[in-house]
Formats: structure tokens, sequence, C-alpha cells
């Protein structure tokens, strides 16, 4: 951990890396209020499939986005190793499921490659920046105000 | 403190004052009762107040007003005025323009219209009284008239900004031992500026009987001086403990208030440090922006037992309890799924936090419940108001004012009543003359009430005016094309119209109630606070109407039910009966539609699993119907899976994090931690009617 935060220098940012199915994706660690384990939730009537339900946050009722769905990869099923990343954006608080978290990662300025001309266009407008590793990785950066669902659209 | 937090606190502080005047104006007005002198002298002082506060921030309209009308105050309290109805009406309008005059000082806007008129009818009623030449509207120093009481001798008033102070000497034997002379501070004093002396000498003996040692001579003195109080407090300074000596500011208030009491006493109740500052001082004659709020305040006014919070704070405490309670319960089944249940200790133990935290919920609720009361005292100048620009005289009595209700609900409850108020002056009470031809005195009278029943705050705006007009009210509903002609419509359903958006029933728009909004928009503020409101009228006799509102917004009393898999809350109050439908009581309607039998109603079936698309629960055939009735009237029969039981339950927004959900209105947490939904009963029947309604047949092929 500690090297981890030595390697961190003035231009580099920090996020934190996470997996959804065989693809790892990072997000601002400045939005990232907290990483919680899976705990089930409560059915939200009428939302989108991407929405798997509400929680308690400590008093705070939070929606929790699947992000596979999201991205169009499926919907999870998730288990107790499944996390959900807490996340503040704006003035909404949002929990983001995932597989797995598994780094912080200092990332320069220089390292966020822009990205490729592939996937369509839905999947275009969630990944703002692809990251190649040194161990051969790829992280792909996510909008999150892209990845959120509106206020007004939610209830529809 | 800043200047902005010093007039910031003024204002709340003007709030107040304006309150407890209007309280005491009101008891002034009332004939039934002979009028308290202390409650002259309250209101006397609430303007004083407000004037002296005024002056420090250089508010020159509020203070020059605020002047005239204690001038008239002031005759009457010492009786040169007498408090009649026709000086009353002028002091009660007088009341409105000083209200207006603070919120323009505050908020900005222009001066109120009428206030020209108020100060000519004020000035006239300060001429009336023999001491009328201080009334006038020049705002240099006036002097006040210092009323002696049984000594029959009026100080003489000083001509520049001065200052006075009472001052009890009540030496002891040490002070003649030590070898000081009384005259000599008297002297002192008297260089000190103008001194009249009161020997006290009610306690002295008999020469036969005198103790040297002990004397009972005393004086009391009043002192007009330019000096400060520090400078009279140096007068006595070496006197130390060998005599009891009190200095207070002297209030222009009759001497009978103060003279019964022994000097000691005085001294032992008018602490210094609370003393009220120099009530004489012209405000324009001492402009100190720094003065201290407390200047303005009067000691005699009861000291208030409240503190200001800011609300979030409070709102901060009941996130924080309702969490408390949630944790609670998630202790308990942890207890329990652990097995320590049967252990008396720890069960004890537990028993007690649960108790302890329902009593904390409890209290914390009530911070946020407040009296109706400031509302109340609102619509007396809404009546009066009403009236002036009528020509009705109408009396406004209300009942109950100290029913408590949610802050929230409070300050939305003013307009919704402004207009009900205005509107039974303008169309319920009828004009004077016919008032009379049906032998009804030329008075109407309004009741305002407030009153807690059954779990809901019930206010009712009743009048003694002719009732619904329902042929007229019937004639306008069809001109406007809101009914069919012809249509059968009960009597119910006729006074129900005047709900209806587009309604007026004036024939011209007239100045107070015909604003472009109707009794539509009470009826939308009503419902948006969760409350419904309901008209009753007899011809001749009067209407009444009933607003229901919940307790509080933060809380809400449900039902849990089961929705196919899930839990939910259906608010209490939309809930009239539970039923276990026989099969013989349901019957289908259409391809989807289908209708219970209840006691003779067809009331139509609504599946809430299938509404918001959840997996229907195992055996779900024999569910449980709950029968709902929304605020407009309309029913359905919610098919759920089960019923649990019914408790309080704390409301989590959905909008603030997600979203409106559609048939929900919002979300709560129950005691395992997990959320619950909130149904809106109104949306659903509103929705599922809807979709119910017939296809025009081009969409169908």
């Amino acid at each position: 951990m500690r090297d981890m935060i030595d390697q961190h220098s003035t231009e580099k940012s920090d996020v934190v890396a996470f997996r959804i199915g065989d693809q790892d994706y990072c997000i601002d660690i400045n939005t990232v209020r907290e990483i919680r384990g899976w705990s089930s939730t409560t059915v939200l009537p009428h939302a989108p499939a991407y929405v798997t339900g509400m929680i308690n946050l400590r008093g705070n009722v939070v929606a929790v986005i699947d992000l596979a769905a999201r991205l169009g990869m499926g919907q999870t099923k998730p288990t107790l190793r499944h996390v959900v990343v807490i996340v503040t954006f704006g003035d909404q608080t949002v929990g983001l499921l995932a597989d797995v978290v598994s780094d912080i990662l200092g990332i320069g300025e220089a390292d966020m490659k822009p990205l490729p001309e592939v996937g369509c266009e839905t999947t275009r407008a969630f990944i703002t920046n692809v990251i190649t590793l040194e161990d051969g990785r790829m992280l792909r950066k996510l909008e999150l105000s892209e990845v959120l669902p509106r206020r007004a659209e939610a209830g529809l | 403190m800043s200047r902005d937090a010093l007039r910031a606190t003024f204002f709340e502080e003007c709030e107040d004052l304006l309150s407890s005047m209007a309280e005491g104006l009101g008891r002034m007005v009332n004939a039934d009762t002979p009028v308290d002198i202390e409650t002259v002298h309250g209101v006397f002082r609430a303007v004083h107040s407000i004037k002296g506060g005024g002056g420090a921030f250089g508010l020159t309209t509020l203070v020059e007003f605020a002047h005239v009308f204690e001038t008239v105050l002031d005759q009457m309290r010492s009786g040169k005025l007498a408090i009649e109805s026709g000086a009353m009406q002028s002091l009660m309008r007088a009341f409105d323009v000083l209200s207006d005059l603070v919120a323009v000082a505050r908020d900005g806007g222009s001066e109120p219209s009428q206030m020209a008129g108020i100060l000519a009818e004020l000035d006239a009623l300060a001429e009336a009284g023999p001491g009328g030449d201080d009334g006038a509207m020049d705002f240099d120093f006036q002097p006040l008239t210092l009323d002696l009481g049984d000594l029959g001798e009026a100080a003489t008033p000083a001509a520049v900004a001065q200052n006075s102070y009472s001052i009890s000497l009540a030496p002891t034997g040490q002070l003649y031992a030590r070898g000081h002379e009384p005259a000599a501070f008297l002297r002192a004093l008297g260089q000190l500026g103008e001194v009249q002396l009161f020997p006290d000498t009610a306690a002295v003996a008999p020469l036969s009987q005198l103790d040297l040692s002990d004397p009972q001579l005393r004086w009391r003195m009043e002192l007009t001086t330019t000096a400060t109080r520090e400078e009279v407090d140096a007068v006595f300074e070496f006197l130390g403990d060998s005599a009891d000596v009190a200095v207070t500011d002297r209030m222009p208030e009759p001497i009978d208030d103060i003279a019964p009491c022994p000097p000691d006493t005085v001294a032992a109740e008018i602490p210094t440090a609370t003393a009220p500052s120099t009530p004489q001082r012209a405000p324009t004659a001492n402009i100190a922006p720094v003065s201290t709020p407390s200047e303005g305040s009067v000691s005699n006014l009861p000291i208030a037992t409240t503190i200001r919070v800011n609300l979030d704070r409070v709102d901060r405490l009941i996130n924080q309890i309702g969490e408390l309670v949630i944790m609670e319960a998630m202790l308990a089944q942890a207890v329990a799924s652990a097995g320590l249940r049967d252990n008396a200790d720890v069960s004890t133990s537990l028993d007690g936090i649960k108790q302890l935290a329902s009593n904390i919920q409890e209290s914390v609720m009530s911070i946020r419940a407040q009296p109706l009361k400031p509302v109340f005292q609102r619509m007396d100048r809404i009546v009066r108001e009403a009236c002036d620009a009528t020509g009705k005289q109408v009396r406004l009595v209300t009942i109950g004012e100290s029913t408590e209700v949610d802050r929230t609900v409070i300050e939305r409850l003013v307009d919704p009543l402004t207009h009900m108020i205005r509107n039974s002056v303008d169309h319920g009470i009828e004009a004077p003359a016919k008032r009379a031809a049906t032998g009804k005195p030329a008075q109407g009278v309004i009741t305002l009430s407030a009153a807690h029943r059954s779990g809901r705050v019930i206010i009712e705006v009743s009048d003694d005016g002719g009732g619904i007009d329902r042929p007229r009210v019937r004639d306008i509903a069809e001109e406007r094309g809101l009914i069919t002609s012809g249509a059968q419509l009960s009597a119910t359903e006729i006074d129900n119209l005047l709900f209806m958006p587009g309604f007026s029933s004036k024939q011209e728009v007239s100045a107070i109630s015909g604003r472009g909004v109707g009794l539509d928009v009470v009826r939308r503020e009503i419902q948006s606070l969760g409350g419904r409101v309901t008209i009753q009228s007899v011809p001749g006799q009067g209407t009444v109407f009933s607003i229901a509102l919940p307790l509080t917004l933060a809380v809400l009393e449900g039902m849990l039910i089961s929705v196919g898999t899930e839990t939910m809350v259906l608010p209490l109050s939309a809930i009239t009966e539970t039923i276990l439908p026989d099969p013989a009581q349901i019957h289908s309607l259409g391809p989807t539609g289908r209708v219970v039998a209840n006691r003779g109603d067809l009331v139509p079936m609504i599946h809430l699993a299938d509404f918001f698309g959840l997996q229907p629960a195992e055996g779900d055939g024999a569910a449980v119907l709950v029968m709902v009735e929304t605020d407009d009237g309309r029913r359905a029969a919610l098919s759920v899976s089960a019923i649990h039981d019914q408790r309080q339950v704390v409301i989590k927004s959905l909008e603030n994090n997600y979203g409106a959900v559609k048939g929900i209105s919002a979300a709560t947490i129950l005691g395992d931690g997990r959320i619950a939904l909130i149904i809106d009963p109104r949306e659903i029947v509103e929705r599922a009617t809807l979709e119910q309604s017939p296809q025009p047949f081009a969409t169908l092929g």
C-alpha cells in the first residue's frame, strides 16, 4: 500500500480499479465514498433493468446500479462476494455493483489514452479513456455523469 | 456579532413582539372581558421595543410610526384615552401597518399605502387625549409624562436626552457608625441632575421605641440626569455593605408598580445586569449601531423559555434518532439469532434501550411541532382586510390555537387558510342588510378551530353565513362546462364543484378572493401536505370547511404489507378496511378488469404485484384485499399477498438520490435495516383507472 502511495506524484490522479466480468474499469477516487460488501436490495418497481434496487446506507436510501447491465454485458446475479462502490456525483449518491475491487492506482495524465474507434455508441459514451498497465491489463475509465441514471428519466 | 447578525436578531425579536402585540390587542378588542391594564402595558412595551430596535438600525419610517402608535397606547394605559371599539379598530389597523413596516424594513419594498391614513387616525386619537401635544410627528426628543401616582406630581420633562434613574437607599446602622451622612449622598446626587426625594418612613418606630442601631428610615429618589449609570453608581461606591442601594433605570410607568415594594426587594428583583435601558431616550438621539439586542427588550416581558435552532440541526437529529431506532431493532434481531434472548440481563437491557429509543424519538419529533397560534393570529388581519374591502362586519373566533403541528405543515398552511378565510368573508357571510333581513346579527362570525383527532389535526373554518347557494353553483358549473346540463348531482357533489379548477362563483372578480386562484388551489395544497378538505353546508345557516392533516411530514402511520416477495408500506390514512374476499365477491369486467362486491358497492380491484411488475408470491389466489379511499373520494381494492403489522415509519426521500417512482411516494427503513417502499394509493388508483379506460377504436385495429 505504501509503495502504491509513494508512486503517486503531483501530476498523477488516483483511481479505484474494479473488475466487471473479465474487464477492468476504474473511476476517479474523489467520487468514491466507500466500498461495501453486497447486501440484498429492495426491488424498485418500474426501474430500468440496470437498477438492482435500493439499499440502506446509514439511514439514506441509495440506488444500486448493476454496472454490467448498464454497460450492456448482461445482468449480474449478485453474490456475497460482489461489492458495491458508493459514489457521490453532484448531489446524488449511488452504489455501483462490481465483481471485485482490484486496486487503487495513481495514473499519470500521459497514460490516459483516447478510446480506440471500436464498440457501439453507448460504450463510447460511458468510457472516456483507456489505460494500459505494465502487467498487460487494460483499464477503462468510466464517465460517471453518463453511467448514473438522470433523475428526470429515472422515474420513467 | 456582526451587524447583519444583529439585524437578523432584531427582526426575529420583532416577530415575537408583533405576535405578543397581536395577542394583547386581541384581548383589548374583546369587549366581553374588562381590559387588564397589564395587557395595555404589554402592547405598549412591544411597540416601544420595536421602536428602540428600529432606531438602532436607522429605520426612520418604522421608528416614526411606532412612536405615534406608542403615544396613543401611552394615553390609553394612563387612562386618558378610553379603550373603546373605534379607537381599537384604528389600533388594529395601525398594527397591520406596523407589521408591514417591519416586513418592508427586512425585505425591502414600498411602504404600505394605508400608512398615511392610519397615521392621521392615530394623531387624531392622540389629540383627543389631554396629553395630545406630544403626539406630534417631528421626531426630536419627545418628553413623556411620568405619572407618579398617589404622589400626584409629575416629573419635569427633561430638555435633552437624559437618563432617569430610580434609586433606593436603605442605610443600616453601620452607615451611621462609620460616620457617613446620608444627606451628603443626596447632595452629591443633586449635583448630577434633578432629584426628587421621597422618604419612606413607614417602618420608622415611634420615638420612644426607636432603636438607633437599627435605623428604619429609607429614601427613594428619582434622578433625572445627563450623567451615565457609572457616574451615578460612583456616588455610592464607598458605601460598601453599610447600606442597601439599588439603582435602576427608570421605566416610564406609574410609580405605583414599584412603590409598595420595600427598597431591598426592588434591589433583589431588578438586578442591575438585566435592568432595561432608558426608554426615555429618543431613538434618533442615540443611534448606536453596537446597541445590544437585549437593550430593546423589556424586563417585564415574561422570560422566553425558547431557543432558536436551525431547522437543519433538528432534522439531522431526527435522522440520527431514526437510525438509532433501526440499529436497536437490528441489535434485537442479532441477539435473538445468537440465542441470547432468554438471558434475562440481555433482554432487560435491550428492552430498556428500546423504550429509551422510542421515548427519544417521540421527544425529538415534538421539537418540530409548533402551535398553530401564529397562523391563526395572521388570520385576524385577513378578516379585517377582507371586511374593509367588502363592507361586511365579521368577527373571527379562534379555538384551539395551541394545537401543535409539524413546522413544515404550519408554514404551508398559511396560504390555503388565508384563501379559505377570505372566501368565507367574501362568499360565506352575507352583507349586513341581508343578514338583518334574515334576523341574524349584523356582525357575522367566522370560527377557526383546530383540534387533534385520531392522529390527525382537524382545522375547521366555519361561518354563520347563508350557506352554499346550490342552484347558483350548479348554474355556474354548467355555464363553465364543468358538468353537463341536467346531470343528476347530490348536494355534496354540488358542494364539491367549488373545488373544481376553473370554478369561481363570484359574478365579478372581487379584489379579495377572486384572484384567479380558486378553492381548487386550496385543495391541491392541502393534498400535497397529505391532508384532505371537505365541505359541509346548511342553507341559511352557514358553511364548514374541514381540513384534516397529518401531524407530521417526517413520520407516517403505515400498514406493512407483502406485495409479491417485497414488503411495502401503505399509509394507514388511506385504508378504510381489509377484507378476505370470497371468490363469489369478485367479478371480471372486460378482459383484465376485476371488481369486488363489498356490501353492495362495486369497487375496482388493483393487483399490486402486477401493477409494480413484481414476481407474484406463491398461492396468490388467497390474496387479501385492502380497501383504500383517496383524498378525493375515489376507492379501490388493492390486492396484496399478506398484511403484517401497523407501525410508524420514518419517511425517506427517494428523489434525493434517485428520482420519482410511479406509485411510490417515498421509502422507509425497516427494523432489519432493509428498505421498504411507501405506496402512494392516490397515484395507483389514478393510474390504474387510466389504464383500464377503453381504448379508442382506431388504435385497436
